[in-house]
């Protein structure tokens, strides 16, 4: 598990795109940190993963902000967490954090970076997203899966 | 002789509220109490999950007694005991779940389940007699914004909802980025006062021609983008704007907001062939929303009715609850103790 990857996408449908890819190659299990901050394109990618994960309802993936967690089903329970207004790792820890890691289950926790001390030693796929433009955004994949096929982006 | 009225003791704690109200016959306000929390998560520009639900223990048999107390009522005269159970945060729902299910055991009373976005809607239909039918209802919040379809205050269905962020959120996240302070949406409507609206001509995002669906992430990106730079590469210049600046911002901002949600409802309403449009939740509090909305309504041919919530009822309460639950206590629609909270509806 030490694959890296780099790529840009040039709109947020790009970026959706490729969240579908990632998100159809996911076997169960994963917990994917996602890092960025305000409009890098965070829920835009999340999209993409719980609809190539199979979600039934990823038409209705939006900022959980207020809610914290939001959850969508299908082949794999999926728990989007955003911890943009926690502010310590004891609120994280109890949400439930590690009663939503299960073999079937996928995390994805959105703002990442103020939590990410509780995540310790668990492995989990670490993606960065940054503005390059107006509606173009570096993405910078770490630590996924050697059997993922992300194909290479024509824009780098 | 005169029948006896039915008393509700509503609870609400579906975020950073916890609320307890007495409501006579769906429209008489005994009481309303509402402890808030907005002064304990403002230093946190937010609502702290684990401090909301912590709050929400302390406060919430101290609320229901003073509830009680205040309407002059004992749990003799209750009828029943209606609880908001979905959407909000988990964390805080299911505090006054357990609350209303002990009373519901503990006292021998009916318990009613409500959906908090319906209750909003109550809000709004609280003191009318003649409400004409269908509404199309707006619930424009710090977690939600949704269109609904209104044939009868039981009987809402989804038309549309956002699609990325509420307008509360946007509100609240343009005011961090502007240094303005928590919650965002009386800090923005406050400066903007001093504001031109038509300085910035931020996106007005309608996703498609027939959308009813929101969306205000690219909005809250294009204020960043004005901000930063549109590389991002620069720092955040609200730092260093006038109070000028910041107010022309502020008010283009809500503008592009108010402009978004004053359309998508006259769309529903024109979709629907409403007579009366209906607006609940925290952003309803927003003049410029309401003033917008009130021209649109006034505009349209026949003219339609807006009925918008009192100020004092658009933010959480329980009032809306105990109200709402009136008509399901008249339709015979009860909960049981198996009733659990449920964050999304």
């Amino acid at each position: 598990m030490s694959e890296q990857l780099d790529i840009v996408t040039l709109s947020p449908e790009e970026t959706i795109e490729f969240g579908r890819k990632l998100g159809s190659q996911l076997k169960g299990g994963e917990i994917i940190a996602l890092i960025g901050q305000l409009g890098s394109g965070k829920t835009h990618l999340i999209k993409g993963i719980a609809s190539g994960a199979g979600a039934e309802n990823s038409g209705s993936v939006n900022s959980p902000t207020f809610v914290i967690v939001n959850e969508y089903t299908g082949r794999f329970d999926i728990f989007h967490i955003d911890a943009y207004r926690l502010n310590t790792i004891v609120e994280f820890e109890m949400l439930g954090f590690d009663d939503y890691c299960y073999p079937n289950s996928i995390v994805i926790i959105e703002w990442a970076d103020k939590i990410i001390s509780a995540l310790g030693t668990i492995d989990y796929i670490r993606i960065e997203l940054e503005h390059k433009g107006q509606t173009a955004r570096n993405i910078h994949i770490r630590n996924f899966p050697k059997h993922f096929v992300l194909t290479e982006n024509k824009h780098i | 002789m005169e029948s006896k009225s039915v008393n509700i003791l509503g609870i609400e704690t579906s975020c950073d509220e916890t609320a307890a109200a007495i409501v006579a016959d769906g429209s008489i306000v005994k009481s309303s109490v509402v402890a808030s929390q907005t002064k304990l998560h403002e230093k946190y520009g937010g609502v702290v999950p684990e401090l909301a639900s912590r709050e929400h223990v302390e406060k919430i048999y101290p609320v229901i007694k003073e509830a009680l107390d205040q309407a002059q009522v004992t749990k003799d005269d209750i009828d029943a005991i209606a609880v908001a159970n979905q959407p909000g945060l988990a964390m805080a729902l299911v505090v006054g779940v357990t609350a209303a299910k002990t009373l519901s055991f503990a006292w021998q009373k009916p318990l009613i389940a409500i959906n908090h976005l319906h209750a909003h809607l109550q809000s709004a239909m609280l003191s009318e007699q003649n409400l004409e039918l269908p509404a199309v209802a707006l619930v424009v919040s710090g977690g939600h914004t949704s269109l609904f379809d209104c044939q009868s205050p039981l009987e809402l269905t989804l038309l549309g909802s956002t699609i990325d962020d509420a307008a509360g959120e946007a509100f609240d996240k343009v005011a961090s980025i502007l240094r303005l302070s928590y919650p965002g949406g009386p800090s923005i409507e406050k400066t903007a006062k001093n504001g031109n609206p038509k300085a910035i001509n931020f996106p007005r995002t309608l996703i498609a021609p027939n959308s009813l669906d929101f969306s205000f992430s690219g909005l809250k990106t294009a204020v960043l983008y004005h901000c930063r730079g549109q590389d991002m590469k620069g720092e955040n210049t609200a730092d260093s704007m006038s109070e000028q600046e910041i107010a022309d911002i502020a008010a283009s901002f809500q503008a592009a907001v108010v402009d978004v949600l004053v359309k998508k409802t006259k769309r529903a309403a024109d979709k629907i062939g409403a007579k009366t449009v209906l607006l609940g939740g925290g952003v309803a509090a927003n003049s410029a929303l309401r003033e917008a909305l009130q021209k649109s309504c006034d505009s349209s041919r026949p003219p339609r009715k807006l009925l918008a919530a009192p100020k004092k009822y658009c933010t959480d309460n329980a009032v809306m609850v105990a109200s709402l639950a009136y008509h399901k206590f008249k339709a015979g629609i009860f909960a049981d103790l198996s009733l659990e909270p449920k964050a999304h509806s």
